[in-house]
C-alpha cells in the first residue's frame, strides 16, 4: 500500500510537472468551427474552463475559454466572434489557468470591454492581482445580514420597498419605460444616513444601444460621480459571447473595490435579458437539451452566480449592492427571465405600462413589488418608528383600492358607497403625489412618510387596522 | 475500504465528468477527482467507462487526471454535535470551512462534519452482557441543554447482539471506542459515538404508524385549517415573493417538533445568514431555550455547485432519520424542492439523458416520491416512537400550479398549503390561499383536536370553512352588482368573513404576541367569531341593521384580539365573549318589537 501511494505522488508530480511545460504550446489547425465555438483536435491534456488565446489567420490575438474538454477533442468559446478564423490558419494556445481580470482601484473612472480590456484608448492599469472571474461562494457563515438602509429619496422605494445596503434588487420593467432614469436618479440621490461613505459604482452595459451607455455616462458626469464610476461595457453590437462575461468581470471588480479596498458598491447592469438572450443563443449551438422557452436548463444557477455575489462580509467595512435592470419580454412578469431573478433577488421593483400611460414616473407598481431585506432596515433608530406599520397598512389599503376600482368599473362610480369613494380618493392622491414625483426630487425618508400619512388621512381612521392607537393618534391627520 | 485509483478522466462537461479506464468502481460510490481533491459520486457504470458528477466547480480538472474512489457511497457522518451545526449540501461545516479557507468557499476541502476533538459526556445505559440488537440505545450524550443524544447501535448490524464490554460514565471523543459487541458467529466489533449511512438510501424502522397527532405550528391557518400531523407531508407552493420562506422560517421557529432540520436548497445565501443570526437569539415558548438548541441547517445556497443541491435534501433527511430513530419528533423543511429539481433537470441535461416535461429527467416523479415517502411516524427498531414530517417549499416558474414539479409533489404529499399571489400583495401574511389548499389529515387528527376543544373544532372549522365558501359566490354577485343590493343577513357573512380574514387568518411574524398562537387561543379565537356571526345573524333577523351590529366596539376588540390577548391568557377571550353578548343583548332590546 505504502509503496502504491509513493507511485501515486510520483505519477501526480510527474503529471503536474507536464501541465506546467505544455500550457502555452502552440497548436495549429482547428478541426471544426461553429458559431462561437471552435474544437482543436489531439491536444495535451486541457483543464476546464482554461484561458486560451487564439490567433486568427491575420495575426488578430482573441480570447476564449474552454467549454468542453476530453482526451480526442477540446471545444473553446471564443469571446471576440469567430469571423475571419480558417480551419487551418487558426493558432490556439492553452494558457493554463481560467479566465481571470486583473483588479485594481485604478479602473475607477476608466471605460472598458465586457472582457476588461480599454474601450476609451488609455492603457489598462496594471495590476498585479490576477482573479478568476466566474468567483467563488460567500461562505453563508461569512456574510453579514444586511440591515442599513439606503435613502433613494424616491418616496415609494423608500417607504414601500426600502432598498438596503448589500441587497440585490432589480428593476422589472419594460421597452420604452424609464428605468435608465430612475437607475440613475437612484445614484444621483442614494445615500446612507447618518454619514457619508466612502463610495463607488460599477456599471455593467450587456447589449445595449450606444446611446443608453451614453445616458449614464453623461448623468454620471452630471453628477460629478464619473470619476467613482467603473464602466463595463459590451454594446449591441458587440460579439454576444463578451456579453455572457461582462456582469462577471464587473463583479469581480466590485469584490476587490467592496472587500479588499472598503468601499461601498453599487452595482448597475443593464440588461440582464440581453445577457440571458446570449447564453441561449450559446446553449443552442453547442446542442444543448432546451428547458423553458429555449433557455439552457442551468440558466438559474448561470444568474445565481451573478445575483448572489452581492452582500456585506463580518469584519469588512465594504459592501456590494445590486441593481440589475431588465426588460421583461413582451411585459410579460411570468417569462423565465423575471421568473427566475425573481425567486433568487431579494425583492423586485416592478414597472406597470398603464401607469407609465398616466403619465406617472416612477410607473411602480407597489402592489407587484417587495423588499425582502425592508423588515430589518426600517423603524426606530433605522427610519422612524411607525415605518414598518405605516408601509403595511399603505399596501393592503391601495390593494382595496384595486378592488373598489374593478367595481366601479362595472357598476359606475357613482353607485359606490362612501366609503369606497373615500377608498377613490386615496387610490388617487397615492398614484399622483405619493408615487409620482420629478426626475431631480429627492425626498427625505421624513417627507415620504409623512406624505403616506397624508395619503392615508384620506381614510376613515377605523379603516386603518394595520396601524396602532398610538401611531394613529400621533399621526392621522383626518 | 483503502483508497484506491478506480479510472482517469476522459471528458469535463461542466459538472458531469466521463471516466474510462475503471476498474472496479461501484455505483454511487463517493470519489475524489484530481489533485485538487474535488469531491464526485460514480452515477453511471457503462463498459470501462464512469459517468462521475462532482460537488464542487470543475474549473481546472483535465483529461488525463486520476479519479479516486473511497469505497463507500456518498454518505453522512452522525453523531454528537450535529445539533446548531451549518452544513453544506454534502455535509461539510461551513463554519470550519470558513476558519480554513475564507469568507469564500474554496474547493477540495475535507473536514469532519462533527467535531473529533470535542470531549462529550457519555453515560452507558447498557451493562456488558446484556442483549441487544441493530438500533438498541446503549448510552446518552447530552448534546444540547435541550436534546439528549441517543448512541444507537449502527442499523447495518444483524441478529442478536452482546456487549462485551463498554466504557465507563465519563468524557469522551466521538472516535474514541465507547463500548465492544459481538454477534451470534462471535465476531467482535467496537462501537464509537458515530456512525455512517449513505444518504440515498431510508434508515431501517420496525413499522409504520398512524398519524392521530397533529404538528402545531402556530399558525392558525395551519393548525385549525388545514392540519399536518407529526409524519404528514406538506407541499407548499408558491410564486416569488408569496412568503414561502417566511412561511417555512415561521414553523422552524414555533412548530412543536423535538428536532428542526433546515435544508436551504438552491436559495438566497442572506436568508441562511438571517436563519443562522435569528435562531441563536430566538426562545422556544415551550423549553425557554433557544431555538438554536434543536435545529440543524444545511445551506446550499443557489451559487453554489448544483450537484450538491442535488444531495442536499438527501443529507437533511438522513440526518432527520437518524434523529427520529432515537425516539423524536423531527421536522424537516426543504427550501426549495423546485431548486432540487432543477438541479436533477441540469445533471440530467448534461448527461445527455432524454427529457421528459419541460426538459426534466422522467425519472423525476419517482425521486419526489422516495423523498416523501421518508416521512412518517414510525416505530423505531429500539422500539421507540419517532417521525419525520416534511415540509417542502415548490416555486413554480410564473406561479404556475401546473407544472410537473408542483403537480408531480401533490400526488405525493397528503396535505397542500397554497400560497396565493393577490393575498401576498395585500400584504396578508400568511398568504395560504383558504381555497386551495386543502390537507387529508383532517379525519386524522380529529380527535386529538376535539379532545383539546370540548369537541368543538370538528364542527367549528366546518362551518368556517362553509361560510368561506358562501362568501366566494356572495363576492362574485358584489362584483356585479355592488354590496348594496345584498340583504343585510347575506352583507354580514361578507363582514364576518372578513373579520376572520383580518383577526384571524392573518398573522404578523413580527409581533412579539401574533407570531405564534397557542391550541387553546385558537379555539378560542374561532370560537368567539362563530359566536359572534351567531349573535349578529338573530339580530339582523329581528331587523337590527347591520352598520349597528357592525360599529360595536366589541368588534373592534375581536378585530385586535391576536395582538392583545396573549398566549398565557387566553381566557381573556373569554371576557370578550361575554362582553360581545352583552353588547348584543343590549343591541336587541333597542330593536325589540
Amino acid at each position: 500500500m505504502m509503496s502504491d501511494t509513493m507511485a501515486n505522488d510520483r505519477d501526480s508530480l510527474l503529471r503536474n510537472s507536464e501541465k506546467a511545460l505544455l500550457s502555452g504550446r502552440e497548436y495549429r489547425g482547428a478541426s471544426k468551427i461553429d458559431g462561437p465555438l471552435v474544437y482543436m483536435r489531439n491536444t495535451h491534456p486541457v483543464g476546464y474552463g482554461e484561458l486560451v488565446e487564439i490567433v486568427a489567420p491575420d495575426g488578430s490575438i482573441r480570447s476564449g475559454q474552454v467549454l468542453d474538454t476530453s482526451d480526442e477533442a477540446v471545444c473553446v468559446q471564443c469571446f471576440e466572434g469567430t469571423d475571419g478564423l480558417s480551419l487551418p490558419g487558426t493558432k490556439m494556445h492553452f494558457l493554463g489557468e481560467p479566465l481571470t481580470l486583473g483588479v485594481s482601484e485604478k479602473m475607477l473612472g476608466r471605460v472598458m470591454n465586457g472582457l476588461g480590456k480599454s474601450r476609451d484608448g488609455a492603457a489598462v492599469p496594471a495590476s498585479s492581482d490576477e482573479r478568476d472571474v466566474n468567483g467563488t461562494p460567500m461562505n453563508p457563515t461569512a456574510r453579514e445580514y444586511p440591515r442599513d438602509f439606503i435613502q433613494t429619496g424616491i418616496s415609494v422605494i423608500d417607504g414601500m420597498m426600502t432598498l438596503i445596503q448589500g441587497q440585490k434588487l432589480p428593476i422589472f420593467s419594460g421597452n420604452g419605460m424609464e428605468h435608465n432614469q430612475l437607475a440613475a436618479q437612484i445614484v444621483r440621490q442614494a445615500k446612507v444616513r447618518g454619514g457619508k461613505s466612502d463610495f463607488a459604482i460599477v456599471f455593467a452595459a450587456m447589449g445595449v444601444k450606444y446611446d443608453v451607455a451614453k445616458y449614464f455616462i453623461d448623468s454620471f458626469e452630471e453628477t460629478g460621480v464619473l470619476d467613482n464610476v467603473a464602466m463595463f461595457l459590451s454594446l449591441a453590437d458587440d460579439p454576444s459571447l463578451e456579453r455572457t462575461i461582462t456582469p462577471k468581470s464587473a463583479l469581480t471588480l466590485a469584490e476587490h473595490l467592496a472587500f479588499d479596498c472598503g468601499k461601498q458598491v453599487l452595482v448597475i447592469m443593464t440588461d440582464m435579458t440581453n445577457y440571458c438572450e446570449s447564453l441561449r443563443e450559446i446553449s443552442t449551438q453547442r446542442g444543448e437539451i432546451p428547458s423553458r422557452k429555449g433557455y439552457p436548463g442551468y440558466l438559474y444557477s448561470n444568474l445565481a452566480e451573478i445575483y448572489e455575489r452581492s452582500g456585506k462580509l463580518i469584519g469588512r467595512t465594504g459592501s456590494i449592492t445590486q441593481l440589475p435592470i431588465l426588460t421583461m419580454p413582451n411585459d410579460d412578469i411570468s417569462h423565465p427571465i423575471p421568473d427566475l431573478t425573481g425567486y433568487i433577488t431579494e425583492g423586485q421593483i416592478v414597472f406597470d405600462r398603464n401607469m407609465h400611460g398616466s403619465g406617472i414616473y416612477p410607473p411602480i407598481n407597489a402592489l407587484q413589488s417587495l423588499s425582502r431585506l425592508m423588515k430589518d432596515g426600517i423603524g426606530e433608530g433605522m427610519t422612524r418608528a411607525d415605518h414598518p406599520h405605516l408601509s403595511n397598512q399603505l399596501f393592503a389599503s391601495y390593494s382595496h383600492v384595486q378592488d373598489v376600482r374593478n367595481l366601479a368599473s362595472v357598476i359606475g362610480e357613482e353607485e359606490l358607497t362612501e366609503l369606497d369613494h373615500h377608498y377613490m380618493e386615496f387610490g388617487e392622491f397615492f398614484e399622483k403625489k405619493f408615487v409620482s414625483q420629478a426626475y431631480d426630487e429627492d425626498r427625505s425618508i421624513e417627507e415620504t412618510l409623512d406624505l403616506a400619512w397624508d395619503a392615508l388621512s384620506l381614510l376613515p381612521s377605523e379603516e386603518l387596522q394595520r396601524l396602532t392607537e398610538e401611531e394613529i393618534s400621533e399621526h392621522y391627520k383626518g | 475500504m483503502q483508497e484506491r485509483i478506480v479510472g482517469k478522466v476522459k471528458r469535463v462537461n461542466g459538472p458531469v465528468l466521463t471516466i474510462s479506464g475503471i476498474t472496479d468502481a461501484m455505483m454511487m460510490e463517493l470519489v475524489h477527482v484530481s489533485d485538487m481533491r474535488i469531491v464526485g459520486e460514480i452515477v453511471k457504470l457503462d463498459g470501462d467507462r464512469a459517468t462521475v458528477q462532482v460537488y464542487e466547480d470543475a474549473t481546472g480538472i483535465a483529461p488525463g487526471d486520476n479519479v479516486y474512489g473511497s469505497g463507500m457511497s456518498l454518505s453522512v457522518e452522525l453523531g454528537p454535535g450535529l445539533i446548531g451545526n451549518i452544513y453544506d449540501g454534502i455535509q461539510r461545516p461551513l463554519e470550519e470551512i470558513r476558519t480554513l479557507s475564507g469568507d469564500f468557499i474554496g474547493k477540495g476541502i475535507e473536514v469532519p462534519a462533527v467535531s473529533h476533538d470535542k470531549l462529550w459526556h457519555f453515560v452507558p445505559s447498557a451493562e456488558v452482557g446484556s442483549k441487544i440488537s441493530r438500533g438498541s440505545v446503549f448510552g446518552t450524550v447530552q448534546e444540547t441543554e435541550r436534546v439528549e443524544h441517543r448512541i444507537m447501535v449502527p442499523p447495518a448490524f444483524k441478529g442478536e447482539l452482546t456487549i462485551t464490554s463498554i466504557a465507563a460514565e465519563g468524557d469522551y471523543k466521538v472516535t474514541d471506542t465507547i463500548a465492544q459487541i459481538e454477534d451470534e458467529s462471535g465476531k467482535s466489533y467496537p462501537l464509537t459515538m458515530i456512525q455512517h449511512w449513505p444518504i440515498r438510501v431510508p434508515r431501517p424502522v420496525a413499522d409504520h404508524l398512524d398519524l392521530k397527532v397533529p404538528l402545531i405550528t402556530g399558525l392558525r391557518v395551519i393548525d385549525t385549517l388545514f392540519p399536518l400531523s407529526k409524519g404528514g407531508t406538506v407541499a407548499i407552493p408558491g410564486g416569488f415573493g408569496t412568503g414561502k420562506t417566511m412561511t417555512q422560517h415561521s414553523i422552524a421557529q414555533w412548530c412543536d417538533a423535538d428536532i428542526i432540520v433546515y435544508i436551504g436548497c438552491g436559495e438566497r445565501g442572506n436568508e441562511m445568514t438571517d436563519v443562522l443570526r435569528e435562531f441563536p437569539n430566538l426562545i422556544d415558548p415551550r423549553t425557554g431555550l433557544s431555538l438554536m438548541q434543536r435545529t440543524v441547517l444545511i445551506a446550499n445556497t443557489s451559487n453554489m455547485p448544483v450537484s450538491a443541491r442535488e444531495a442536499s435534501i438527501y443529507t437533511g433527511i438522513t440526518m432527520a432519520e437518524y434523529y427520529r430513530d432515537m425516539g423524536y419528533n423531527v421536522a424537516i423543511m426543504a427550501d426549495s424542492t423546485s431548486r432540487w429539481a432543477e438541479a436533477l433537470r441540469e445533471l440530467s441535461g448534461r448527461m445527455e439523458e432524454m427529457p421528459a416535461e419541460e426538459g426534466f429527467p422522467a425519472y423525476l416523479p419517482t425521486r419526489i416520491a422516495q423523498f416523501y415517502e421518508r416521512a412518517g411516524h414510525m416505530k423505531t427498531l429500539s422500539g421507540g416512537d419517532g417521525s419525520v414530517s416534511v415540509i417542502g417549499a415548490v416555486s413554480p416558474p410564473g406561479g404556475d400550479f401546473s407544472e410537473p414539479v408542483t403537480q408531480h409533489t401533490k400526488r405525493f404529499v397528503r396535505a397542500f398549503w397554497g400560497l396565493d399571489r393577490s393575498l401576498a400583495s395585500a400584504r396578508h401574511y400568511p398568504a395560504i390561499s383558504w381555497l386551495d389548499s386543502y390537507s387529508e389529515y383532517v379525519d386524522e387528527v380529529r380527535d386529538w383536536w376535539n379532545g383539546h376543544s370540548q369537541d368543538k373544532w370538528s364542527e367549528n372549522r366546518r362551518r368556517i370553512m362553509e361560510l368561506l365558501q358562501k362568501e366566494v359566490r356572495l363576492q362574485q354577485i358584489v362584483k356585479l352588482v355592488g354590496p348594496d343590493a345584498l340583504p343585510d343577513s347575506q352583507n354580514f357573512i361578507l363582514e364576518v368573513c372578513s373579520l376572520f380574514k383580518t383577526a384571524f387568518l392573518q398573522q404578523n411574524a413580527f409581533d412579539d404576541i401574533d407570531r405564534y398562537c397557542s391550541v387553546e387561543k385558537q379555539v378560542k379565537m374561532l370560537g368567539v367569531i362563530l359566536h359572534y356571526y351567531d349573535l349578529g345573524s338573530e339580530a339582523i333577523s329581528k331587523g337590527v341593521p347591520l352598520v349597528k351590529v357592525r360599529r360595536l366596539q366589541v368588534v373592534q376588540d375581536i378585530a385586535k384580539m391576536r395582538f392583545t390577548v396573549s398566549n398565557d391568557s387566553a381566557d381573556d377571550i373569554d371576557k370578550l365573549e361575554l362582553k360581545l353578548e352583552r353588547s348584543m343583548m343590549q343591541l336587541g332590546s333597542l330593536y325589540d318589537e
